[in-house]
C-alpha cells in the first residue's frame, strides 16, 4: 500500500529540511537526558506491566506478565506417563535449537569429539538470527580494542552487565569473525580484505562488520552449511516440552517432541546447550515484535523449572524502528544500519528530535515521547502512529545507489507494498525486539544447574538491561562456541545417572504450595496462537 | 480488529474462505484458522519458510511468492511449498578449489540448464537466477556470488527446473568459495586475533573489570567517539 495522499504532503516537511539537516548535527543526550527520557517513557518502566514471580529461584522477581502466565502454569507432559529408560537417543551434546547459537554450538561440540544431535522446533536456520540485518560488533580495526568494546557494551548496559561475559564477549570477538570468516561468510570488504565497518548506536568506534543488510542471513546459511557438510545429525520440526535431570540433579536430557506427529520420544545426553532463542512472540505490553515465530520463550520456562536463575528478565529491547506502514509489514525490523548510514528520525513537523545513534532504549523512549507527550507523530489511515526516518538522506551523505547497494533487503520488503524507500521517508514506531536478559549462565555458557548450559538470546547477563546493536549475532556466535566446547570437551568426564522428572512434580507442588492460580495453562508455548485474528 | 474490511474468497488448498483482503497470505491461513507448523519462520521476507505458489481464477499461470510477504487477492488457489527433497552435496570448504570444474564436481546438473528461465521467473527475491547458474558454469564464482546473495533458500527455483539443478545449493557454495579462497582475509582481524591470544589486551581489560562504577561512569562518558 503506498502513501496516500495525506502523508505525500505530510513528507513535503521532511524533504523540505533534508538539505538542512544532512549539514547539521543534531547533540547527543547528556547522562541526565537520558536517564529521564528512559524513566518517563521506556516501557520497562511501566509499574503494572510486570508482577513479582510467586515460586522458584528467582521468587518475587518482577517480570512481565506475559512471562509470568507461563512461568505461573503447569508442564505440557503433566499428565502423560514417561518410560525414561526407553532412551530414542542416547548422545554425548543436545543441542536445542537451530538459529546461529545452536549451530555455532554444534560445530563446537563436535571439534571436540562429543556424539552431536541438534533438534530445532521449527527448520534449521528459521531463528532470529536471519533476521538480524545490520551487523556484527568486534574490535578488530588499529583504532579500537576489545577494552574499548569492553566500555561500550558496559555503558549500554547502564552497567549492570556481568563483567566476565562481557570480557568474553569483547576479547572472543575478533575471534569469532576470523571464524566465520575461514568459513565463508561474505562479509562486506575492501579489495585488499579490510573489512568495511560502521558505527551503531552506542559504539564509540566504527566496528559493525556486515554482509549488506543480510548479515544475519549470510551467518546462518554459511553455519548451516557448515554444519550439514560436517554431517551433524539435525532433527528439525522437534522440540523439547521438559528437560531431565539425573539423581544428582544435573541435567541429563530432554523429552522430544514430534511437531507434526505428537509423538514424545526421550533423549539422554551428557550435556545439554539450550540455544532456544527469546520471546517476542509473547507480545510483552501488546507490542507488535519484529521476532521469528518460534521466539516464545520456552527454553526460559524449561530451565526455570528445572532450577536454573533467571536475570534481566524486567528489562526488555524495543527496536527503535519497527514499520509503522505499510500495515502489511507492521512491526517488522528496520534495521539499525539505515541510522548507522546516517537516516535521522523525523516528527510530523519535519524537524529532529533525537541524535540518530543514541543506544536503542534511549532512541526507543525518545521516540514514544515525541508521540505520546509532544503529539508530534504521524497518523496512518488504521489508526498506527509512528515518526519519520528519513531513509533517502543516506544517497545524499553517501552517493547515489547506496541506499540499494547497502539496504536490498529494505529496499525489496517496501516495494512490495508499495513504498520507495530510495525516494521517500519510512514510517517508524518502536517494536519488542529483544529480551536483554535470559538464564543467567558464567563463561563457558554453563547455568546453575550442572551440564545445562544455554547460548543466545535465551542467555542473561552479557547485555545487562539494554544490549546494544551487534553484539546479538556476536553473543549468539562467541557463547554458541564457547558452550559447544566447554560442553564437549567435558563429556568425556560425565556418566548420566538415572533420569527424573521430579523436578517437575516439585515444581508443581510449590505452585499448589503458594497458592498460585495457574488458570489452566500449561507450558511451554512452543507456538503463538494467531488463528482467527487479523493483526499480529 | 476493530477497522471494516473488505471480504474476499481464497482457496486455501482447494478449500473456500472468506479472508480481509488487507492481509497477506500467511496472515489469511490464520484467520482462516490454520495453526501453521510449516511454512512459517521469520515472517518477515528473510527465511525461505513460506514459499507459496497460486494462481488467479481463469488463469493458467503459476504464480508464487512468500506467503509473509505476498497479500491476498481475490479467487486466489493457493498451497504452499514448506520443504522440497533437494540433494546437497557435503564437501570440505577448505580444501576446495574456487574453480567451475570444484562445483561442477559437486552439482554436475548445472551443465544440464537447457536455458528456460523457469527459476529467474519464479525467484520470489527477483534475482536473476539463470544468470547466476551460468556465472558457476564459467567459473565466474565471484559474480556467481555476488548475484545469488539474496537468496533465502526457499526452494521455488529447484521445484521447477527440468534440469533438476538445485540452485541454491550451487549459491551457497559459490558464495563461500568466493568468500574464502578469492577474497584476500582481513589483515587487520588476523593482527588483532594474535594480539588478543599474545594477552595484549588482558591487562587493560582487568583493569576496566575492577574499576569501580564512578570511575567506570567517567570513562564512559568521556570516550573520545571516531567521527
Amino acid at each position: 500500500m503506498s502513501y496516500t495522499p495525506k502523508m505525500r504532503e505530510q513528507i513535503k516537511k521532511v524533504e523540505a529540511t533534508r538539505a538542512e539537516r544532512v549539514k547539521q548535527n543534531f547533540p547527543r543526550m547528556n547522562p541526565e537526558q537520558k536517564d529521564n527520557v528512559l524513566k518517563n517513557f521506556h516501557p520497562d518502566y511501566i509499574e503494572a506491566s510486570m508482577r513479582a514471580l510467586p515460586v522458584g529461584v528467582n521468587k518475587g522477581d518482577r517480570v512481565p506478565h506475559e512471562l509470568a502466565d507461563l512461568i505461573e502454569a503447569r508442564s505440557r507432559v503433566e499428565n502423560i506417563k514417561f518410560d525414561l529408560e526407553d532412551i530414542a537417543y542416547d548422545v554425548d551434546v543436545l543441542v536445542v535449537g537451530g538459529g546461529g547459537a545452536g549451530a555455532s554450538a554444534a560445530l563446537l561440540a563436535q571439534e571436540q569429539d562429543a556424539d552431536v544431535l541438534m533438534v530445532t522446533k521449527l527448520r534449521f536456520g528459521d531463528a532470529n538470527t536471519v533476521m538480524a540485518q545490520g551487523g556484527i560488533q568486534g574490535a578488530d580495526k588499529e583504532n579500537d580494542s576489545p577494552a574499548i568494546h569492553y566500555l561500550d557494551v558496559m555503558g549500554g548496559g547502564h552497567y549492570t552487565n556481568v563483567p566476565e561475559l562481557v570480557r568474553a564477549l569483547t576479547m572472543d570477538a575478533p575471534i569469532a569473525l576470523k571464524w566465520l570468516e575461514y568459513l565463508g561468510t561474505m562479509f562486506d570488504k575492501f579489495e585488499d580484505g579490510t573489512m568495511k565497518s560502521i558505527h551503531g548506536g552506542g559504539t564509540s568506534r566504527k566496528r559493525m562488520h556486515s554482509a549488506r543488510d543480510y548479515s544475519g542471513a549470510e551467518i546462518m546459511r554459511t553455519l548451516r552449511d557448515e554444519v550439514r557438510n560436517r554431517g551433524v545429525r539435525v532433527i528439525e520440526f522437534c522440540s523439547v516440552v521438559e528437560l531431565l535431570l539425573d539423581e544428582d540433579g544435573k541435567c541429563g536430557g530432554a523429552i522430544l517432541y514430534n511437531m507434526e506427529t505428537g509423538e514424545y520420544e526421550i533423549a539422554r545426553a551428557k550435556t545439554v546447550i539450550m540455544a532456544v532463542g527469546g520471546s517476542g512472540r509473547l507480545h510483552y505490553q501488546g507490542f507488535p515484535t519484529t521476532n521469528h515465530y518460534g521466539a516464545t520463550g520456552d527454553g526460559l520456562i524449561m530451565g526455570y523449572r528445572a532450577g536454573a536463575k533467571l536475570a534481566f528478565m524486567n528489562t526488555i529491547q524495543y527496536h527503535p524502528t519497527g514499520a509503522a506502514y505499510p500495515p502489511q509489514i507492521l512491526g517488522l525490523l528496520i534495521t539499525e544500519k539505515v541510522r548507522g548510514l546516517g537516516a535521522e528520525p523525523v516528527n510530523i513537523d519535519g524537524a529532529q528530535f533525537v541524535f540518530h545513534l543514541e543506544t536503542r532504549d534511549v532512541e526507543a523512549s525518545a521516540i514514544i515521547r515525541e508521540v505520546k507527550q509532544n503529539g508530534k507523530g504521524v497518523t496512518t489511515p488504521t489508526g498506527m502512529v509512528g515518526v519519520w526516518l528519513d531513509s533517502p538522506m543516506i544517497d545524499i551523505i553517501h552517493g547515489p545507489g547506496t541506499i540499494e547497494k547497502e539496504l536490498p533487503a529494505m529496499v525489496r520488503q517496501f516495494a512490495r507494498f508499495g513504498v520507495d524507500i530510495v525516494r521517500d521517508p519510512m514510517l517508524i514506531y518502536p517494536a519488542l525486539h529483544y529480551q536483554n536478559g535470559g538464564l543467567l549462565i558464567d563463561e563457558n555458557g554453563m547455568t546453575n544447574v550442572e551440564n545445562l548450559y544455554v547460548a543466545g538470546e535465551g542467555a542473561g547477563g552479557i547485555h545487562g538491561k539494554n544490549r546494544l546493536m551487534g553484539n546479538s549475532l556476536l553473543d549468539i556466535v562467541v557463547f554458541g562456541r564457547r558452550a559447544g566446547k566447554h560442553a564437549g570437551a567435558r563429556v568425556k568426564d560425565i556418566t548420566v545417572k538415572k533420569l527424573n522428572m521430579d523436578h517437575v512434580a516439585s515444581y508443581h507442588k510449590e505452585l499448589e504450595d503458594n497458592g498460585v492460580d495457574t488458570a489452566g495453562r500449561v507450558s511451554p508455548l512452543l507456538l503463538p496462537r494467531y488463528t482467527h485474528r487479523i493483526d499480529e | 480488529m476493530g477497522q471494516e474490511h473488505e471480504g474476499i474468497n481464497i482457496f486455501i488448498m482447494g478449500k473456500k474462505y472468506k479472508v480481509p483482503d488487507s492481509l497477506t497470505i500467511m496472515n489469511a491461513m490464520e484467520y482462516a484458522g490454520y495453526q501453521l507448523v510449516r511454512g512459517c519462520g521469520c515472517r518477515a521476507g528473510f527465511c525461505g519458510a513460506c514459499a507459496t505458489i497460486y494462481r488467479l481464477k481463469g488463469d493458467y499461470d503459476l504464480k508464487v511468492g512468500l506467503a509473509c510477504q505476498t497479500k491476498v487477492e481475490p479467487e486466489m488457489y493457493l498451497t504452499q511449498l514448506p520443504f522440497f527433497p533437494a540433494q546437497k552435496s557435503e564437501y570440505n570448504i577448505q580444501e576446495l578449489k574456487a574453480t567451475a570444474e570444484q562445483i561442477s564436481q559437486f552439482y554436475p546438473e548445472i551443465f544440464r540448464c537447457i536455458g528456460c528461465n523457469a527459476c529467474t521467473k519464479i525467484c520470489p527475491q527477483d534475482l536473476k537466477v539463470m544468470q547466476y547458474i551460468g556465472y558457476a558454469q564459467r567459473g565466474q564464482i565471484d559474480r556467481c556470488a555476488d548475484e545469488s546473495f539474496d537468496c533465502v533458500m526457499c526452494g521455488l527455483c529447484a521445484s521447477r527446473c527440468p534440469a533438476q539443478i538445485v540452485h541454491y545449493n550451487v549459491g551457497i557454495l559459490a558464495r563461500r568459495l568466493f568468500s574464502r579462497h578469492l577474497t584476500p582475509p582481513a589483515q587487520h582481524l588476523q593482527n588483532r586475533v594474535e594480539e588478543i591470544e599474545s594477552g595484549a589486551f588482558d591487562k587493560e581489560i582487568n583493569e576496566l573489570m575492577s574499576a569501580d562504577l564512578i570511575e567506570l561512569k567517567r570513562r564512559y562518558n568521556e570516550r573520545d567517539m571516531e567521527a
